[in-house]
């Protein structure tokens, strides 16, 4: 179970999220919607350890660790995965090489052992395939020269692959057209578990026709301002944000 | 939790160079200092002929009349030539037979070192172990060379070039020197005076050399030179790897390596010659180190003869070293791929030097440079084309990853083309390792420095491909620990 308890953060000095409480219980799906520049962004690095984002107030924990206390590194190895809305490129890295480092850097961490080149081929494979990617695409550098759509692909194969426990995913949607969305939502659907949360950070509904949320959220003003069932997402996408914008005084 | 210690154990061997260690081998020197006595000193111990002794005779002079070079962008104190020792050998006792015979200290070292568990075999003489032969160098005298009947087979010739110089007189006569002659510069001058040993390959036509050799150069002795001399010969046809990597002892005095390396490639003939330098890079105040001032160059001779030389500097406190190819055969070819990682107060000056004499000879460069710390950075690389060589074909590129906000990197491209047909390509890129990046790393799982040596090994990817399998995995595990503690 995810808590987040008065969080306030900031960014160069500047407050983004002032005073935000959440709950996601394990197995559910809660959608963060908002408009621009409401904080949505920073809560998903805050929650993940971004070092320029400092928490000023409040407490995040995640099955009962404190995750505030703990490095980048410790957050993914406690089971949090940051799914990013620009992922990044890796010159020089073979996506299996990246993804193979970081999970057996997270088991090394878990005092796990490390898995073997076929363990982990077996893994990729199969993930691979249910998000309909060219295998070959695996062994080259990771992100360079990738589409929006692959590039977000890459990133639920390596949720696939990591297996987190608390799911966060970054404007997801973005860049991506019908059916990469479609593939993405069916990637992120499988790994809908009775003992995982997930985080679905999103401007506009339509990501949440294919991936149903248990609550929705808005978040606006760097606060949770209402809170509602699916049919929220609805009404926000009906009428808009505005009434939650700060009104002029 | 394991990972936990590993960390600590990691920091705690931050501030340590992980080499440094003295062996108590005993020493035999020559007094300090240089002059024509030491030279037939060193050359009498040696048990040279006479045209050797007059040849390093004639290079003490030349060396006598010379100025150290200033025109490299490092800065470091005037070494006193005189209070050098030029000459510290192990003791031994008319040279070992076997491995029982070698002092167990030795072998120690090796295991010290960290050198390879099927190289530690090989050293060791185990049956089955894996084929490539090393010619170790202790401290200016090669200790123990193995496999060499079976490359004596091949007709290969690798041994100490001490002993060439007694078994093989002609054929070193006609080569030595003959690449990087006595008076090409300062350092080469001095090591031509004093070189106490090193290795000498020959490779008969036609012979494709059928193993990796490897050289592991220690410098050992306080305050002692280290002059090495190597000399490579490729004969019509044949081919040749060669490996030289190198560690050494923790030392408060700045310590000297001045090294020549000689190659010649005839006819169709083919070399690699492959360097891992990690010799110690002095302490957090940027005290201690090595010098290193090498002259590294290959003559391709032949026709379609070929070149390669691939590096990774991690080491020494200062580094000035272009390895570099003539290339006067017609569609000869030089390759030179750099790794250069520089960290606390370590400088390097380091690039190639390819000179086209031939036609249609090519040329290929890429070096990759990372600066981490406080360190200092610069590739320097001429690419020069004679009147007569048409058909030439030139393809730089030059890499510098930042790491910190402390650290310089400088690219210093000279390109003379005198020959209009001449086709010349040079890009170059500076970028410091994004924020990005690293977090975006540490969000799946890796801790910071896993990260940096992911990244930086992601950087230098296209140079580590070049090296030999076995030798590429080292130098990967090299590019993390040289770059410890330069974040955060």
């Amino acid at each position: 179970m995810l808590k987040i308890y008065n969080l306030h953060a900031s960014v160069e000095d500047k407050a983004i999220l002032k005073g935000l409480s959440l709950e996601v219980p394990a197995g559910e799906v809660h959608a963060i919607m908002g408009p621009n520049g409401a904080g949505k962004s920073t809560l998903g690095n805050v929650i993940a350890g971004r070092p320029d984002y400092e928490v000023t107030n409040g407490s995040v924990s995640w099955n009962g660790v404190d995750v505030l206390e703990l490095d980048p590194a410790e957050r993914a190895a406690a089971g949090v995965f940051l799914s990013f809305q620009y992922p990044v490129e890796i010159p020089g890295v073979p996506a299996l090489t990246f993804v193979r480092t970081a999970l057996n850097a997270q088991r090394r961490q878990r005092g796990e052992e490390e898995v073997t080149a076929p363990q982990f081929m077996k893994l990729v494979k199969e993930a691979s395939k249910s998000l309909k990617m060219d295998f070959d695409m695996l062994k080259r550098p990771l992100n360079v020269g990738f589409s929006g759509g692959e590039k977000k692909r890459m990133e639920i194969l390596q949720m696939a692959v990591l297996e987190p426990s608390l799911l966060i995913l970054d404007e997801t949607d973005s860049g991506l057209d019908i059916d990469a969305l479609r593939i993405v939502s069916e990637g992120v659907n499988a790994l809908r578990r009775a003992d995982r949360s997930m985080l679905v950070i999103t401007h506009y509904q339509r990501l949440l026709d294919y991936i149903k949320p248990d609550r929705v959220h808005v978040l606006a003003g760097g606060r949770i301002v209402a809170s509602g069932g699916p049919e929220l997402a609805l009404q926000l996408e009906a009428e808009g944000y505005d009434k939650y914008l700060p009104t002029a005084a | 939790m394991a990972a936990v210690k590993e960390t600590i154990d990691t920091v705690a061997e931050l501030e340590r160079y992980k080499y440094g260690f003295t062996s108590e081998v005993e020493q035999e020197f020559a007094p300090k200092g240089l002059s024509p006595d030491i030279v037939r000193f060193i050359s009498e111990k040696k048990g040279e002929p006479e045209w050797m002794l007059e040849w390093r005779l004639a290079a003490y002079e030349r060396w006598l009349a010379m100025e150290e070079p200033t025109w490299a962008a490092v800065k470091y104190a005037p070494v006193d030539y005189q209070d050098l020792y030029y000459y510290a050998a192990p003791k031994k006792k008319d040279g070992p037979k076997s491995l029982d015979e070698v002092d167990p200290e030795l072998l120690e070292i090796y295991a010290k070192l960290g050198i390879p568990l099927k190289e530690q075999e090989v050293l060791a003489g185990v049956q089955g172990a894996p084929r490539v032969a090393v010619d170790a160098v202790f401290d200016s005298v090669s200790v123990v060379t193995t496999f060499k009947e079976e490359l004596a087979k091949a007709g290969v010739i690798f041994m100490p070039i001490s002993e060439a110089l007694r078994e093989y007189p002609d054929l070193v006569r006609q080569y030595l020197g003959s690449v990087v002659p006595v008076s090409d510069n300062y350092f080469a001058a001095l090591n031509s005076a004093v070189f106490s040993d090193g290795s000498f390959v020959y490779v008969p036509p036609g012979v494709r050399c059928p193993m990796e050799l490897s050289t592991y150069f220690r410098i050992n002795a306080s305050q002692t030179g280290q002059f090495e001399r190597t000399l490579i010969i490729c004969d019509k046809g044949s081919y040749v790897s060669y490996l030289e990597g190198c560690t050494a002892p923790m030392r408060d005095e700045n310590q000297l390596h001045a090294a020549v390396v000689e190659i010649v490639a005839l006819d169709d003939a083919e070399v690699k010659y492959s360097t891992v330098q990690n010799w110690y890079p002095g302490d957090s105040e940027g005290k201690g180190g090595i010098y290193n001032f090498v002259t590294k160059r290959a003559d391709c001779r032949g026709d379609r003869s070929k070149v390669s030389w691939t590096q990774v500097e991690t080491g020494s406190a200062v580094t000035w070293k272009y390895p570099s190819c003539i290339l006067k055969g017609e569609d000869s070819s030089g390759e030179f791929y750099s790794i250069a990682i520089t960290n606390g107060h370590q400088q390097a000056d380091t690039g190639t030097k390819m000179i086209h004499l031939g036609k249609n000879s090519k040329s290929r460069i890429i070096a990759k440079a990372v600066s981490a710390g406080k360190s200092d950075s610069t590739y320097r690389g001429l690419v020069s084309v004679h009147p007569k060589a048409s058909g030439v074909r030139n393809f730089t590129q030059c890499d510098s990853l930042l790491i910190g906000k402390e650290c310089g990197s400088h690219t210093i491209p000279y390109i003379e083309a005198k020959n209009g047909s001449a086709q010349m390509e040079h890009e170059a890129t500076t970028t410091r390792l994004s924020e990005d990046q690293l977090f975006y790393a540490q969000q799946r799982g890796l801790s910071e420095e896993e990260a940096v040596a992911l990244l930086v090994n992601g950087f230098v990817r296209d140079v580590l491909q070049e090296l030999p399998m076995e030798f590429a995995v080292e130098a990967q595990k090299l590019v993390a620990i040289s770059l410890e503690g330069s974040v955060g």
